[in-house]
């Protein structure tokens, strides 16, 4: 994207300085909103029945009840529930998460070691999906707007329709038959290959070899998305009066696409980007289990299934505080699309 | 550690180097190893702690126990290499092998079989713990390699537990410095005796064994490298195998109508050997302290109901067998003269009647099992079948922990589940039906409610008596009640199919068959 031409401006220093103070209310209102959420939702996830004992000792095959109440006592279950919530956010002030039930390993270890996969992920289907999607959908009100090559903007629009609407798993498994199966050309599962200890940029060709097949199922819908949230809101600016001033004037059409038709219908394109960040946050669950991609959204999908108390709690807190995140972001983004939006009423 | 944490840095490097093209051949994979799938993922490796299946199926491979077992369950030598029983059944010795050696250099001796019986298994272990509790007199060790286990009451099958997934043996000095075990560090980088010894485990995506280069029988094990991979997706396990990613596929690894589709491809074998421990059985568990359950003529109506042929071919898609009655036909002690429940829905009707319930009365809520679309069809057709008899039918659909939870507290009507043998019914069997087992908060004990004082004794006689005939007469009298009685709807014999690429060798070599170490597995090029 172009460089904001108002760097420097009053518009600009006054901005910064309202950010700063937000940012200020912010950490105290992220923090609130933190402890807020995890006593939410604490108690939300014990709405589910069954306790993580009680399915350990099912999977075990057998059990006596001794054995039973001994995890209980173990997890401390056996407290009141005041009494474990209370233990909890003391032990989430002072960065204590817990350990999992499970797993017996410490909940900020197993979550620092998943969430770098999914964010791997998220940023490579993000960028995937914008910048194709924002492409296509540019090229697409480009040709409706010259009224040069039709076809192509029907080609583009019905290819985005129908691959908003294919299921995900679906179009993942036919990529896995097509590309791993019959081609041969990409690896069906995983994130790198198992037992070749690679290292330096071996290893990050590995990487990136595993990872085209997850982006591309992953990115797909929201680049349909893009395609067309991007083509509606370039039609509906060039029919607007400052656009037609523009041509009168003898602005050439790819000129008045570019800096002021783009520009002014990406606000709807980044305010659904911050939507799908938010979405991605909580790890691409349906994506991970198909590709055996070793993510966050498994392990909270694993934790839930077996009522990992802790460890969900864990992992809803850091995806939570990312959408909270994201969401400001994206509002610092819509400050440098547009520079009319300013915080907190303006000058 | 330090190479993990480059490792995370790099995978950030990576989304930053992403535009870059990166098309190229795949690397091939390293020669002397063997990859597998372990699904679903475990939460730990260390037997004893944790007998779940994926557990065992990893741990068997690092931890041994002093016993074996063969095809036909008879003990073999493991850990112990000779074992005496005193004819009364009470004192059992072990003698050890010599110049065995912990993964970490340290020598296994007598001390670690006492530590792990006596503390840490007794106090951990979901299954073994009760019977240690109650037959387990003391275990002591002469010398260094010689223990000595005495009972306080005869307990037959106690020869049967002496194998990896029951009495594993851990090393005493890392578990006896009175840290909580569970939560001991050592649980993070498992020690055993076993052929392989584990290397790494990237949570999510692999586990990686190396072989050990000291164990104590020379020139085994075969194999340089075993991996473990985490494929959550049932039908990518399938593409996985398929491609040749991993060259072994076992019960449950895969959908049924996978199973079919892959094993018509060339050079894929298959075989049902190696479950002859676990020999598990599929019942309907009714709850029978209520009507219409409570009476025993309505459950012998809903078994002369069920057309169990037509559920192990359709439903499972070939891969099972109809189960006589609680016992499996591939464990010893089978009775197979019982009373025969074939398909017949006039002769149901008629018991039906004769019982005087009205069952319209009484409406049934079936329990989903939670473990795959075959067992909702299971259920689907018992709603169908029963409906048939005048039933009315909902089914209540949950995930596992509300399952457990449920059956637990004796909340459900009817469900099904699938039990393992554990190679004597003293161990597998008389939990599902002893009245002493009628407890609550866990599945997979008398959750039914079936309670029956002459069952209880013949049970009791059958673990404690000696001799091989005697107590195969007390288990085919015990046989013949339950089915009678219908304690338990016994609808099949489940079969694990194993699948494999012919280019692996000696893979099921036993009664354990998977959950075996694999010393002596070997992958030809």
């Amino acid at each position: 994207m172009a460089a904001v031409e108002a760097t420097g401006s009053p518009d600009f220093v006054a901005g910064v300085r309202v950010l700063k103070t937000l940012t200020y209310s912010l950490s105290k209102l992220i923090k609130a909103l933190g402890v807020i959420l995890a006593v939410v939702n604490f108690f939300l996830i014990r709405l589910a029945p069954g306790d993580p004992a009680s399915i350990m000792a099912g999977e075990a095959g057998a059990s006596d009840p001794a054995y039973v109440e001994r995890l209980r006592e173990q997890f401390g279950l056996d407290q009141p529930l005041l009494t474990q919530l209370l233990t909890y956010i003391k032990g989430i002030l002072h960065f204590d998460w817990g350990f999992s039930y499970r797993m017996k390993v410490p909940v900020l270890d197993l979550i620092i070691d998943r969430l770098p996969a999914t964010l791997l992920l998220m940023v490579a289907a993000f960028i995937f999906s914008i910048t194709l999607g924002v492409l296509l959908g540019v090229l697409s009100a480009k040709t409706r707007y010259t009224g040069q090559r039709r076809w192509l903007d029907s080609l583009i629009v019905s290819a985005a329709l129908v691959l908003y609407a294919t299921p995900l798993f679906w179009l993942s498994l036919l990529a896995i038959i097509l590309f791993s199966v019959y081609l041969d050309w990409l690896p069906a599962f995983g994130m790198q290959t198992v037992g070749l200890d690679l290292h330096g940029w071996a290893y990050v060709k590995d990487v990136a070899i595993h990872l085209i097949l997850p982006t591309l199922s992953l990115g797909t819908f929201y680049m349909a998305m893009y395609v067309r949230l991007t083509r509606a809101s370039m039609l509906d600016v060039m029919g607007m009066d400052f656009v037609k001033t523009a041509r009168a004037k003898g602005v050439s059409a790819s000129r008045v696409i570019r800096r002021h038709v783009l520009r002014n219908g990406l606000l709807p394109v980044v305010t659904f980007s911050g939507i799908q960040l938010g979405q991605m946050a909580g790890g691409a669950v349906l994506t991970e289990t198909v590709f055996g991609w070793p993510g966050i959204g498994r392990l909270m999908f694993d934790a839930l299934m077996q009522r990992d108390y802790q460890l969900l709690l864990g992992i809803f807190l850091v995806t939570s505080t990312m959408v909270v995140i994201f969401n400001l972001l994206t509002d610092l983004v819509y400050r440098l699309v547009d520079p009319r939006i300013v915080f907190e009423g303006g000058k | 550690m330090n190479r993990t944490t480059s490792r995370k840095a790099m995978q950030w490097m990576t989304a930053a180097a992403l535009t870059a093209g990166v098309f190229g051949s795949l690397p091939a994979l390293a020669a002397g190893t063997l990859n597998l799938i372990v699904q679903p993922e475990p939460s730990m490796l260390v037997l004893g702690l944790n007998g779940q299946s994926p557990t065992q199926y990893v741990g068997s491979k690092i931890y041994e126990g002093l016993l074996t077992y063969g095809a036909d369950l008879k003990p073999q030598p493991g850990l112990a290499q000779s074992w005496t029983i005193s004819p009364d059944g009470l004192v059992y010795t072990f003698k050890l092998q010599q110049g065995v050696k912990w993964h970490d250099g340290k020598d296994f001796t007598s001390a670690d079989v006492v530590f792990s019986t006596d503390k840490f298994l007794r106090t951990v272990h979901p299954r073994v713990r009760p019977i240690i509790n109650k037959y387990l007199e003391s275990v002591t060790a002469s010398d260094d390699l010689t223990v000595v286990f005495k009972l306080k009451e005869p307990f037959a099958p106690f020869i049967s537990l002496f194998g990896t997934d029951n009495m594993t043996m851990v090393p005493k000095h890392l578990y006896d410095n009175g840290t909580e075990y569970a939560s001991n560090p050592a649980n993070q980088h498992p020690i055993g005796t076993g052929p392989f010894m584990f290397d790494k485990w990237e949570r999510g995506s692999n586990i990686v064994l190396v072989r050990n280069p000291n164990y104590w029988k020379k020139g085994l094990p075969h194999l340089d490298k075993i991996v473990f991979n985490v494929i959550p997706d049932s039908a990518s396990r399938a593409v996985a195998f398929e491609k040749g990613d991993v060259q072994v596929l076992r019960g449950g690894d895969v959908d049924n109508v996978d199973i079919k589709r892959l094993e018509k491809i060339p050079g894929v074998e298959r075989t049902t050997k190696g479950t002859e421990m676990y020999s598990t059985i599929t019942s309907m568990v009714m709850n029978e302290r209520k009507p219409p359950f409570d009476n025993p003529k309505v459950r012998q109506a809903v078994m002369y109901a069920l057309n169990r042929d037509f559920i192990v071919k359709n439903i499972f898609f070939g891969i099972g067998k109809v189960a006589t009655g609680p016992v499996s036909s591939t464990t010893m002690f089978y009775e197979p003269n019982v009373t025969q429940y074939k398909f017949d829905l006039k002769k149901a009707k008629a018991l039906i009647e004769e019982s005087g319930v009205d069952v319209s009365q009484h409406p049934v809520k079936i329990l989903d099992y939670p473990y795959g679309s075959a067992w909702s069809r299971l259920a689907e057709y018992t709603r169908q079948s029963l409906q048939q008899l005048g039933f009315k039918v909902d089914i209540e659909a949950t995930d596992a922990g509300g399952w457990a939870q449920r059956v637990g507290n004796f909340d459900f009507d009817l469900t099904f589940h699938f039990t393992d043998q554990f190679g004597d019914p003293a161990i597998g069997v008389s939990r599902l039906f002893v009245t002493s087992n009628i407890v609550k908060g866990s599945p997979f004990v008398n959750n039914e409610g079936y309670s029956n004082p002459a069952v209880d004794e013949l049970f009791a006689k059958a673990s404690s008596a000696t001799s091989l005939e005697e107590r195969q007469n007390l288990y085919s009298q015990v046989q013949k009640i339950l089915v009678d009685d219908v304690a338990n709807g016994y609808l099949f014999e489940n079969q694990n199919v194993t699948l494999y690429k012919g280019n692996v060798k000696n893979l099921i070599t036993n009664g354990v068959g998977t959950n075996s170490n694999f010393e002596s597995v070997t992958v030809e090029p």
